[in-house]
C-alpha cells in the first residue's frame, strides 16, 4: 500500500436496488490507520455502504476506488485478491459449520495458499488473542454469540489486513462483550490498520473515545451528514 | 477461471479444499449409482458396437470373396453344364478356385428342409459350383455372359443381393452401439450437471463465505469439480467391472453359435472398456466446471 494513501475512497457514489435510491452522492475517505464510526437509524444505507467499501456490491453512479483501484475495472478474481486486504465482520456472522473454530478462523490462510501458516504459532496466539483457545475445536453453533463474534474478527484479521470493516459487529451481544470486543477492535487500529464500524450504539462510540480519535460519518436520507465531526 | 491447466492440481487433490464444501450423501450417492448403471450399459453399447463390427467385416470380407452358380438343366445334360461352367470358371480372371459340391455335401445342404435321407437323383435339385475369388475379384457381369452364351442352364450368385443388406444392418448396428455410448455420455453428462447444480446451490451460504475471506472462483470450482469428477470416476469403475463381469459369464462364441453368443469382447477389444471410467471422469469434469462457472458467476 502507498503511504499516504487512501485504502478506500468513494467519489459522489449512488446505490440504487428495485427502483429505489437506498444512497445518493457519498463521498468518503479512509485514510491508513484511521478509525470510523458509521451511525445512522436502521435501514439507512449503513451495510449497503459498507459492502460497497469491500467490492461486494458495485455502485449505480459515482467511483469507489479500493487500494488505488476502480472497483468497476476489477474481474471477480480481482476482488477476491482486494477481500485478503480487507477485513469483514458482520452481524450475522457466517461460518463454515462443518468445520471446527480454528478451521474457520485459518479459512482466508487456506483460500490463498497459504495453508502451511495455519500450522504455525500466529494461530495460536490469534486465538489467544480473542480468548478461544479452549473454543479451538468447537463447531460454530457450539458457539456463544460473543465467542462467534471473537472468532469472525480473529477470522477478519488473519491475514494482516490494512483494512478492517465491522457491521454492528456488537449488535448481538451482551455490554462486556462487546467492551471486549471494542478492545480488540482499537489495538487492531493501534497496529496501524484502518478501522471502519457501522453501529447505531451510541455508547459504543463514546467508549471508543477514551482511546482513539475517530471520526463520526451519519448516514440520513441516503446521503452521509456530519462527515468529518470527531468524537 | 478454471481450466483444464488446473488437471494436475485437480488430480494431485487438496486435502483442505476439499473439506470447505460440506459433505452432501445425497448427490454423492446419486452421482455414484448413475456413473455406475451408466458405466455399465455403455460396457454393452461398447461390446455391441464391437461384436456388430466384427460381423460387418466377417460378411463384407469372407462372403464378398465367394460366389455360387447353379446348374438347373435336366439330369441327363446337368454333368456336361457342370463341366462346362467349371472350364469357363477355370479360365475366368479373378477366380481363385472353383468347385461342384457333391451329392453328400449337397444332400447335407438340403437335409433341414428335407431330412437325411433325400435321394437327389429323383429331384430336380440343381447342381451347385463353389467360386472361391482372388483378392482382386472377378467380374461377375463378364462371367455372366459368357455362361448365358455357352452353359444355358447356369446362373449365377454372386451373394450381393443378400449380402449387402446383411452388412448394412450390421453396420447400423455398429453405429447403433456407438451412437449408445454417446448418448449415455450425454446422460451422465446432465445427471452430473443438475447434481453439481443441485449441490452448488445448496451450499449458497459457504460460497458466500469463502468469497467474503477472498477464495476466487477457480477454488471454490476447484473443490465442486473434484468431488464430482471422482464420484463420477468410481462409479463408472464399479459399473464397468461389473459390465464386464456380466459380459463374461455370457454364452461364449462358436463356429456354430449365432450373433447373440458373440456379443462380447476378443482380444484387445477386452482393453476398450477401460476407457469408460476416464471418459465418465472427464464427462464430469467438463459438466462440473461449467454448471460452476454458470452458478458462480450468478451468485456474484
Amino acid at each position: 500500500m502507498i503511504r499516504g494513501a487512501n485504502v478506500i475512497e468513494l467519489e459522489n457514489v449512488a446505490y440504487s436496488y428495485g427502483g429505489g435510491e437506498l444512497l445518493s452522492d457519498i463521498s468518503l475517505k479512509l485514510a491508513p490507520g484511521s478509525f470510523h464510526f458509521l451511525t445512522g437509524p436502521s435501514g439507512a444505507g449503513k451495510t449497503t455502504l459498507m459492502k460497497l467499501c469491500y467490492g461486494a456490491l458495485l455502485p449505480t453512479a459515482g467511483h469507489i476506488r479500493l487500494f488505488g483501484a476502480d472497483v468497476r475495472g476489477l474481474d471477480r478474481d480481482d476482488i477476491a485478491v482486494v477481500r485478503r486486504r480487507v477485513g469483514v465482520v458482520h452481524q450475522d456472522v457466517q461460518f463454515l459449520d462443518h468445520l471446527s473454530v480454528t478451521d474457520n478462523i485459518s479459512l482466508p490462510l487456506m483460500v490463498s495458499g497459504r495453508q502451511a501458516e495455519t500450522q504455525s504459532g500466529d494461530l495460536g496466539e490469534l486465538m489467544s488473542w480473542v480468548g478461544l483457545t479452549n473454543r479451538a475445536d468447537a463447531l460454530p453453533p457450539e458457539l456463544s454469540g460473543g465467542e462467534r463474534q471473537r472468532a469472525a474478527l480473529a477470522r477478519a484479521v488473519i491475514m494482516s489486513p490494512d483494512v478492517v470493516l465491522a457491521d454492528e459487529p456488537t449488535g448481538n451481544i451482551d455490554w462486556e462483550m462487546s467492551q471486549r470486543l471494542l478492545r480488540l477492535l482499537i489495538e487492531l487500529n493501534k497496529m496501524g490498520k484502518t478501522v471502519l464500524i457501522a453501529t447505531h450504539d451510541l455508547s459504543l462510540i463514546r467508549a471508543t473515545k477514551a482511546h482513539v480519535q475517530a471520526r463520526v460519518l451519519r448516514i440520513a436520507n441516503r446521503r452521509i451528514q456530519l462527515a468529518g465531526a470527531d468524537l | 477461471m478454471f481450466n483444464t491447466a488446473n488437471l494436475s492440481a485437480l488430480v494431485a487433490g487438496d486435502r483442505q479444499a476439499d473439506r470447505v464444501v460440506p459433505p452432501t450423501g445425497f448427490t454423492a450417492q446419486l452421482t455414484l449409482f448413475a456413473a455406475a448403471a451408466m458405466a455399465f450399459l455403455a460396457v454393452f453399447a461398447l461390446a455391441l458396437s464391437l461384436a456388430a463390427g466384427r460381423l460387418a467385416d466377417r460378411w463384407g470380407d469372407a462372403l464378398a470373396r465367394s460366389a455360387t452358380i447353379r446348374i438347373v438343366a435336366p439330369l441327363d445334360q446337368r454333368g456336361a453344364q457342370t463341366d462346362a461352367a467349371l472350364s469357363i470358371l477355370q479360365t475366368t480372371k479373378g477366380v481363385q478356385s472353383a468347385r461342384a459340391l457333391s451329392d453328400a455335401e449337397q444332400q447335407a445342404l438340403l437335409a433341414p428342409w428335407f431330412g437325411p435321407d433325400l435321394a437327389l437323383d429323383t429331384l430336380p435339385v440343381p447342381r451347385l459350383i463353389e467360386v472361391i475369388e482372388t483378392a482382386e475379384g472377378m467380374d461377375p457381369a463378364g462371367l455372366r455372359l459368357r455362361l448365358a452364351a455357352e452353359v444355358p442352364g447356369a446362373v449365377l450368385d454372386d451373394h450381393s443381393r443378400w449380402r449387402e443388406p446383411l452388412v448394412q444392418a450390421a453396420s447400423r448396428l455398429r453405429l447403433l452401439g456407438w451412437m449408445s455410448i454417446v448418448l449415455i455420455a450425454a446422460a451422465v453428462a446432465a445427471m452430473i450437471t443438475l447434481a453439481a447444480n443441485a449441490a452448488l446451490a445448496a451450499n449458497a451460504q459457504v460460497i458466500a463465505v469463502l468469497r467474503l475471506v477472498g477464495a476466487r472462483d477457480d477454488y471454490i470450482a476447484r473443490a465442486f469439480i473434484r468431488r464430482f469428477t471422482l464420484r463420477a470416476f468410481w462409479g463408472a469403475v464399479t459399473g464397468t467391472v461389473l459390465g464386464l463381469l456380466a459380459v463374461l459369464l455370457l454364452p461364449s462364441a462358436s463356429d456354430a453359435g449365432g450373433f447373440l453368443t458373440g456379443l462380447g469382447f476378443q482380444g484387445i477389444h477386452w482393453l476398450w472398456p477401460i476407457l469408460i471410467p476416464f471418459l465418465a471422469g472427464a464427462v464430469a469434469f467438463a459438466a462440473t466446471g461449467a454448471a460452476a462457472r454458470r452458478t458462480l458467476k450468478e451468485l456474484a
